[in-house]
This record gives structure tokens, sequence and C-alpha cells, in this order.
């Protein structure tokens, strides 16, 4: 299937990862109807605390949780370890070895799935409402008890180097690499979130388990929950599932680190297309300013068919299928980034043109137009991208409560996005975009 | 087929849904017709305030002039510049200022336009895409620029992609007539040469209420979608009665072939096995079903024989699958695929994936290993309907590609009533290797360590 329009990016997995979710939280509004959307706090006995949409128009229960600590979490010479155990918890829990587990997972009727990104180790688990009890029971046994048997360990370890290996001479895996330590030099964003194979070599069961115990503790912990649930019957769950894990994490310290930019990088390769990639400073999610960001990016780039980056280099010159922009907000560094791909004998071109729209909004600003066309659009994209199925709900709650945004969130945001000036977002354009960029290409030595 | 290899591959946990599948009784799916031959389908779903506005024709890749490849996807992005009622981008910026979300998709049997928006956005999504049914002012401005931007596109999926560059010839070579052999996006030297009076015959001929079908899932109700789409589709015109849609069919194949690809960008070889199968419109009652669940059976996720065998048990691959496209207009692909684990090359893992197969064939399924496979096919259906965009795209897909609301409502039926002797049989009859394309993703012999 082959479309109109494909949201392109590249860099390393974890910048996109991070981005992806920043996105999704920012969509999150105020839309009138998605207000009426009746968010519960609960508080299980044992003290575990989750937010719950109670929903009965489908027989599922979707639950999304997450622990603050991820790949950076990793232990020096040992990254890729966070991501390793996203792929353990289904191969053997308790008394449960591998297959066993596996089994009584099918037989429940449930999904259950880990990831990791840069700062938050997350799961989720989708199941039948009439399966509840069967599936909330694996899902504690996982949480609380995984095994790390070595079997599974040998494996799933041996799947992610292939994998490496596999993407090791793809020029664009290269190039997001180089990008990503171009960018946070000696920083834990810098490194691999799947590892390099011989630092994978070097995880044992025990690196395992500690980061188990380190990361998986109570008082980090953010769970959300939507579907054929009661209050109630969920705190008996949560107490289930999560009451019993220490309270306190241990996590290492990372520092806030200013992306490294004014800097040119260039992958040379002989590829029929050159990619250009380009960072600015970002925002971040809890500076007064982050709407005004927001919205300039929209109007930048981030507006699909409608952005003046998607005008200038796609709709009038025909240079490139996709080009974007993207404010990314992660826990310790902030983003604005912007790519495309295009014909090699063009790209010096298709550079020059991006500037000059970039320049133009640095130095000219918006107009009321565009704003007011970005703010319905920021605004009224809430429930089309949040509330499309009972697990992108739960998902929201776990970035709302994780982002300390309040319960009260999506009744308060369409007025702060309404309330941002026109001054306000030129003012933050100019701050942004009239910095030295970094910029990398990838392509052919000879370019147009 | 439309999708790259690895396409097909992340597809894989979709096909069960994708296949002609879905809703319970009493479901609340409405269909009916508006007078001008425009069919319609609501599937109402009131837990947001979100509904997916879709229209389908029923005219693919697979449907395109001979020499003319592209053109149907080429069409769908000229469908998005100006008509006689509005500039171009209006709608684009119309969908955008209520924070929707709009675009469109090309296969070898269908084109679809897609707009997610709040309901009371609906009566102006529907006379934005009734009026480009009909209404589209092609210029040759606006095709030079767009033919560029897909020249670009067809450099970003394929060139850009060792494995999609194999994909496309395996399917060129494992379709000896079908036009599925074509790639949707069409082959670079045609593209080129596309034109606008290519574009307005495509549009004149295709375009018409009579060859699509509106899908509108979410929070709104038949009576007021019917009220809506008679005001606005229902004002067009019939078109032409369009010819019934025979394509070139496949001869009879005899000859296993291979395919192969080297690529310094490559450096894990990897393998893919695809035979010619039935698709849901063209099988045998029960065939197309018991061809869904041998591909879960046989390499559907983790608990697959080929996953335990290979990787959990020998250690033997990093990656390894099945699928099958069961939701195809004219016959389709079951293929299997596979990469070593190590240094190993590719002979050792399709060894296997043979022997895994073949094991099939001569001892069947177990009915224990069958019923976990409907299990989670029936699961599917009930996970399904809490997206109503997968809804909208589920039923879309189905009928666009010659099944029917009753063929949709009776899938779980269907696939109760398989029996174990069935996907032994179809297994037997179909994955033959003697009429099998293999194709290779091998690294550049310099670049072997």
């Amino acid at each position: 299937m082959i479309g109109y329009r494909l949201v392109r990016s590249f860099g390393s997995t974890a910048l996109i990862a991070r981005a992806l979710l920043a996105l999704a939280l920012l969509m999150f509004s105020a839309l009138a109807a998605s207000a009426e959307m009746k968010i519960q706090e609960v508080v299980s006995s044992k003290g575990v605390r989750a937010w719950l949409v109670e929903d009965y128009s489908v027989p599922v229960i979707a639950m999304r949780f997450a622990f603050e600590g991820g790949s950076t979490q990793d232990p020096v010479g040992k990254e890729g370890l966070a991501n390793l155990m996203t792929a353990l918890f289904d191969e053997g829990a308790g008394p449960l070895d591998s297959d066993a587990f596996q089994i009584k997972l099918d037989d429940a009727g449930a999904e259950m799935g880990f990831d990791a990104d840069r700062d938050r180790f997350e799961g989720g688990m989708r199941m039948l409402a009439d399966q509840r009890e069967e599936a909330f029971n694996l899902l504690a046994l996982a949480v609380n008890q995984p095994r790390f048997d070595q079997n599974p360990i040998d494996r799933m370890r041996a799947q992610i180097i292939s994998g490496i290996v596999a993407r090791s001479r793809d020029p664009e895996y290269a190039a997001g690499l180089k990008w990503g330590e171009a960018l946070y030099p000696g920083h834990p964003y810098s490194r691999r979130s799947q590892g390099m194979p011989e630092t994978l070599k070097t995880i044992s069961a025990d690196d395992l388990r500690a980061f188990h115990k380190n990361v998986f503790a109570r008082e980090k912990l953010h769970v959300g929950v939507v579907g054929a649930i009661d209050a109630e019957t969920l705190k008996k769950e949560l107490d289930r599932v999560f009451g019993d894990l220490p309270e306190k994490p241990n996590l290492i310290a990372v520092p806030d680190v200013a992306p490294k930019l004014g800097q040119t990088l260039s992958v040379t390769y002989d590829l029929p297309q050159t990619i250009i990639q380009m960072a600015y400073p970002g925002v971040a999610r809890a500076d007064p300013e982050f709407f005004a960001a927001f919205l300039m990016n929209h109007i930048l780039g981030g507006g699909s068919f409608t952005s003046r980056l998607f005008e200038e280099v796609r709709e009038k010159r025909g240079l490139a299928y996709g080009v974007d922009s993207s404010l990314s907000s992660s826990e310790h560094s902030n983003l604005l980034s912007i790519s495309t791909a295009t014909r090699s004998d063009r790209a010096s071109e298709t550079l020059d043109i991006m500037r000059t729209v970039i320049k133009d909004v640095a130095e000219n600003g918006v107009t009321d137009d565009e704003l007011a066309a970005a703010k319905k659009y920021v605004i009224g994209a809430y429930a089309i991208n949040n509330l499309n199925s009972s697990a992108a709900i739960a998902r929201t709650l776990v970035e709302l409560q994780a982002e300390d945004l309040g319960i009260d969130y999506m009744q308060r945001r369409g007025a702060l996005i309404d309330a941002v000036t026109r001054e306000q977002v030129n003012a933050i354009a100019k701050k942004l975009l009239t910095v030295d960029p970094a910029i990398m290409t990838v392509g052919p030595e000879k370019q147009g | 087929m439309a999708t790259s290899f690895r396409f097909a591959l992340a597809a894989i946990s979709l096909l069960a849904l994708t296949a002609p599948a879905l809703t319970e009784d009493g479901s609340g799916v409405s269909n009916f017709k508006l007078s001008n031959g425009m069919e319609v389908v609501v599937i109402p779903d009131h837990r947001a305030p979100v509904v997916t506005h879709m229209v389908w024709y029923k005219i693919g890749s697979a449907d395109e002039p001979p020499g003319k490849s592209g053109i149907a996807h080429f069409f769908e992005h000229l469908m998005f510049k100006a008509t006689k009622n509005h500039p171009a981008g209006e709608f684009d910026r119309k969908v955008s200022e209520i924070g929707g979300d709009g675009n469109a998709f090309t296969t070898d049997d269908y084109t679809a336009y897609v707009q997610t928006v709040s309901p009371d956005a609906l009566p102006t999504m529907m006379n934005f895409e009734s009026d480009r049914m009909r209404n589209l002012v092609l210029t040759d401005d606006v095709i030079t620029t767009e033919r560029d931007v897909i020249l670009e596109e067809r450099a970003s999926r394929v060139d850009n992609d060792p494995g999609a560059l194999l994909s496309e010839e395996v399917d060129a070579t494992l379709y000896q007539n079908h036009p599925y052999r074509i790639p949707v996006i069409g082959w670079k030297n045609e593209i080129e040469q596309l034109n606008r009076t290519d574009a307005v015959a495509f549009y004149d001929r295709y375009y018409a209420p009579n060859n699509a079908i509106l899908v509108v899932a979410g929070d709104t109700t038949p009576e007021r979608v019917k009220e809506l789409a008679e005001a606005t589709y229902g004002k067009i015109p019939r078109g032409a009665d369009l010819p019934p849609r025979v394509r070139p069919q496949e001869p009879e194949q005899n000859t296993s072939r291979t395919v192969t690809l080297t690529d310094p960008r490559v450096s894990v070889p990897s393998f893919s096995k695809r035979w010619v199968v039935p698709s849901y419109r063209t099988a045998q009652p029960g065939e197309a079903e018991a061809l869904d669940l041998l591909s879960e059976i046989l390499g559907g996720g983790t608990r697959s024989r080929l996953y335990q065998k290979l990787i959990v048990h020998d250690g033997a691959a990093s990656s390894v699958g099945a699928f099958y496209q069961g939701s195809m207009y004219d016959a389709t692909a079951f293929g299997v695929y596979g990469a070593p684990q190590g240094g190993d090359g590719v002979a050792g893992v399709e060894k296997a994936i043979d022997a895994e197969i073949a094991r099939i064939v001569k001892e069947g399924v177990t009915n224990d290993e069958l019923e976990r496979a409907k299990t989670r096919f029936r699961r599917g259906v009930i996970f399904a309907r809490d997206n109503s965009t997968g809804m909208a795209n589920m039923y879309g897909s189905a009928l666009s590609t010659g099944s029917t609301l009753k063929d949709i409502d009776e899938w779980p039926d269907r696939i109760a009533a398989v029996t174990a002797a069935q996907v032994q049989a179809v297994a037997a009859k179909y994955l033959v290797p003697g009429k099998s394309v293999a194709g290779y993703l091998l690294p550049s012999p310099e670049a072997v360590q």
C-alpha cells in the first residue's frame, strides 16, 4: 500500500521514538467533547495509583504503565540492556518457563508487550474482559518475577545482534547513529538503545535482575487503564500487579544536555537520494513558551500538507515526497528537527529553499491566519490522535501523568493554546530558528 | 504485490483482520445504495467524538492499461489538486484546521481517500470529497510537478531499500501474466511518461459513484450518513457502466524460479518463498480460511511452528515467518521468509522451512494448534472493534476486493468450521516446491567477511 503522504523521519531510533511520544502528547487538547471523557483517579489499598476511563462498549480492557528510567539506565559497557529486557517478560516468570508462560498467555486471550525508550520503561496489556483475572495474574508474574532464564536471554540477544548486523551497512542507519553521537557527545542520549554486539554480549541474567530491581518500583510508576472494568475491581488488580514492588527506584542520575548545534556533517554514500537532516534548539515541555513553539513548528513543517516547508519543497517544486519538522521534548533535552529526502542532483537547491523558508519564519514570523488555523488544528486533533482506541487512551493517560499535567488537563488545554499570541510565536521563532543549526547530509559525494 | 516484502511482514499480524473478517451479530453495521449506484457502509461507534470518512474506488494498479503503470497511484496524488469549486490545497487546509487527519492510499485493487474528523465536520468532508469525484481541473503544470514528487517517492520507497527492490522483482517473477506483477507505484520508465491525457482518461473512466464505496465509521448514525450522502454524493450522475473487472489470469505454473539481488547495503542474507494461491474471492469454499489458519500455524508469531523450531529449538534463524495476503481481488500470494542466525548462509534456513512445510503436508496440523489459532483469530475480531478507523479499513478493503458484508459477517463461523484435514489439504495443494519463487537478498561478495 502506498499513499499520498508518508510520515517520514530518520535519525537515531531513540530520537524518533521520543519525538513521536512528544507529538502524541502535544496533540492532547481540550476538544469540548473529549473533556466529557471521565477520568477517575484510583488508589489501591497498597497505594498504587492509576487513572481509569471506564467504558463498556467493547468487552476489552487495555492497561498501559511506565516506570521512569529507560535506556539511559543501561550501565556503561552494557548498552542495550533495557531493550533486551523488554523481550524477556513473556519468556518465563515465576513457576512458568518460557513455553508454559506463552501457552497460558495465549489461553488467557491477552496480548502483552514491553518497550523502552531513552527515558522510560513501558509495558502494556490488552485483554478480553471475561478473562481478566487470568490475564492480570500473568502480568503480575511478569512484572514481579521475571525469570531471565539463560536460554531466552541467549536467543533474544542473538536476534537483536542479528538485527544490528543486518543494518550495519544501511547508510540511513549508520547516519542516524552518527547524528546522535554528533548532537549528544558523551551523553547517554548518544548511545544506541539497542546496544552494540560487544556490549550485548556482556549482559548477564544478574545484570537484568539488577536493572529490574532498580527501575521497577512504585514511586515513579504511572498507570493508565481503559475499558470494561470498574474502580473497585481495578484496585485489586493494581495491588496484584504492582502492590508488592519496592517503593523507591534506584536510578542513575542523568544530566540535562543541550544538543550540539552549529556543525555540518556529511555521510558519503552512493544513494539515489540525498537525505537532509537539520537540528535547531527545542523547548522543554514545562517551558511557558512551549505552546508558542509548538504552533510555530506546526506552521513551519509540522502541519503535513499545509506547512510552509511542504508547500515550497513538495507542492511548488516537486523536490521531495516528504519534508517535516518536529519538536521533541525529552526528559533531558529538547530539539526541533527538520528532515527530507530529495533527488541528489538538486540537494543543495533543496537545502537552500529550506533555509530560506526557515529564515523567513525567523525574521518575519507567521501570519494571523496561519496561527488561527494552527490553533484550530492543534486543539481539534486531540481526539483523533489520542482517543482512537482503548490502548491509545491508556497510553495518553500515562503520558499525562508522566508529564505531570494534571487530571483536568484536557479541560484546560484548549484555553492554553488559544491564549498564545502571534507576538509570542514570532518571538520563539526568532529565538530558535536564528541559531546556527546542525546539518547532516547523506548521499552521493557530488551533489548538485 | 503492492506491499514491499517488508511491508508484508509488518502486516502479517494484521492479515487475520484485514482478510474479510469481523463483526458479531448485532454489530450495528448498515449498508445501502444511493440511486446512482454508490454503495454506503456505516459502522457506528460512539465512544469518542470522531468519525472516519472514506471513499473507496474499485480501481487499483492491477486495472491500469498496459504501459501506464503507476497511473492509479499518480492519479491519487492528483486528487489533491484544484477543482472547479476549490483551489488546490483548500480541502487539506479545511481538514487540518479542524484538527482532522487526511490521507489517501493505493493498492493493486483499490484506491481510497480518508479523513478522520469530528462528527460536525462530516458534511464538509462529503462536500469536498464528492466535489473532487468529478470536478478536478488537471493542467500540464500540475502534472509535471506531481510526477517529480512521485519519482522521489519511488526513490524513497524502493531505490533506497534493497529489500523493496528485490520484492518488486520477485512479484514480477511470481506472477507470469497477472498485473499483480507490476508494482503499484509503477516502473520508473513508465512513470516518467505519464501525462495529462492519461490522467484525464483514467479519471473519466473510473471516478464515478457507481464504482465507489462510501464507508463512515465512528460517532454518527446511518440516518445521518444517508441524509448527508444523498445531498452530496447522491447528486452526482451515475457514470457509464464499467465492464466486468477481468484481468489477465495466471496460467498454470510449472517451474520453481529464483530471483537474487546482491547489494552492498545488505549484511545479513535473507530469503523468501512465495506461491500463487487463491484469494478470499477466488477460493473454493473454505480454502482461503484454511490458508489463513495455515499461515498462522506455520509462521504467525512466537507460537508458530517455524518460530519454535528454527528460532527457539535450533537457534538457526534470527527471523522467520509466513504470510497470506487473502484480501485480494484475484489469485494472490502465500509466502514464507527467514534470515539465518550468526554468520550462516540462507541455505540452512531455507531447508529447515521447507522441512516444516513438508511435515505439515505429510502429517497435518494438530487439533490443539488449530484451536489455538482459531482462538487468536476470534480474539482479533473483538480487539479490532476497539478501533473504528481500523474497522472502516477492514470493511472498505474487503468490499473493494469482492467480498460482501455477508462474507464479513460469517467469517468467524467459517474460520471455526475449518478442519485440520483442510489445512493439510491446502498446504499439499498449493505449497508445491516445483511452483514457487524464491527471492534471495545477499551481501555483495566483496563485502562478505
